[in-house]
């Protein structure tokens, strides 16, 4: 009893960050600042719905099977969310900042460059 | 020769994780196989200590959990941002720098930055990372240096 409870209020959170993290897709103004709010689905939505779904299986191979779900998705989602973000700097997205602090840009203008020339 | 055989050890596991059947016939084909993806990585020479880090095994047990901590703390303040009406966003780019001495150790750190919600690796380049943060908060977060030293930990001195 305690355990399905913990396993739903895990699940509602998980459903309730997905949620968020789509309103976020939509309410923020660039591709960056996107890339955040898809951020939430990403981690703490995911982990909490796997984490409630793994209550519900109990000691099975479903368990096992939702365990390695997530330890793939903890390598897949940042290295897909940089490919992602290097791919907007090269293709030129000019990313909307309150404050940039990078002086010397030449690192993210090489990668632009490149993005241009091939 | 270790690496292989973690290598062969740990493809079996996920074999017999993934069928949970556990008779002779299939057992035997998942060893053949596991073995044979074994060699096969060892005839592309993969297995070294990039493809397969084995020796950051022990270091990683403390920090994944402190990881995990960090990405709950960020979500939750991206959340807050999201929900309330006036989104109260400053995004940043800022240059941070990565102090480890591996490049497996540097592409940890820049993943960990991108999984925390609120804070994105653009580029990395030599010893530093470029890095797209939601708010100054969470840019600060960052540059205080938390993160790298931790990544740094786990790195070791390998």
């Amino acid at each position: 009893m305690a355990i399905d409870m913990l396993s739903w209020i895990l699940i509602v959170i998980g459903g309730g960050l997905s949620i968020i993290s789509a309103v976020g897709i939509l309410r923020l103004p660039d591709v960056f600042t996107r890339m955040h709010a898809a951020g939430i689905g990403d981690t703490l939505a995911l982990g909490s719905l796997c984490a409630g779904m793994m209550l519900q299986a109990g000691w099975t191979i479903v368990t096992i099977k939702l365990a390695l779900i997530l330890l793939f998705m903890f390598f897949a989602s940042p290295t897909t969310t940089h490919a992602l973000a290097k791919a907007a700097i090269a293709g030129g997205v000019k990313p909307i900042l309150d404050e940039d602090r990078i002086a010397n840009k030449n690192a993210l203008e090489d990668t632009e460059n490149k993005g241009k020339n091939s | 020769m270790i690496r292989k055989l973690g290598l062969a050890l740990a493809l079996f596991a996920l074999w017999l994780l993934l069928s949970g059947i556990f008779e002779p016939l299939l057992i035997s084909l998942g060893i053949i196989s596991s073995l044979f993806v074994a060699w096969l990585a060892h005839r592309m020479e993969v297995i070294d200590h990039e493809g397969f880090p084995i020796h950051m095994g022990p270091r990683a047990i403390t920090y994944w959990p402190w990881l995990i901590w960090e990405i709950i703390k960020a979500n939750i303040d991206v959340a807050l941002i999201i929900i309330k009406p006036e989104l109260k966003i400053s995004p940043v780019l800022f240059r941070s720098p990565a102090s480890q001495k591996t490049e497996v150790g540097q592409v940890t750190y820049a993943n960990s930055i991108t999984l925390t919600p609120g804070t994105i690796t653009v580029t990395v380049h030599g010893d530093t990372v470029d890095v797209h943060a939601l708010t100054t908060g969470a840019a600060d977060e960052v540059i205080s240096g938390r993160m790298d030293k931790r990544a740094c930990q786990m790195e070791g001195n390998s």
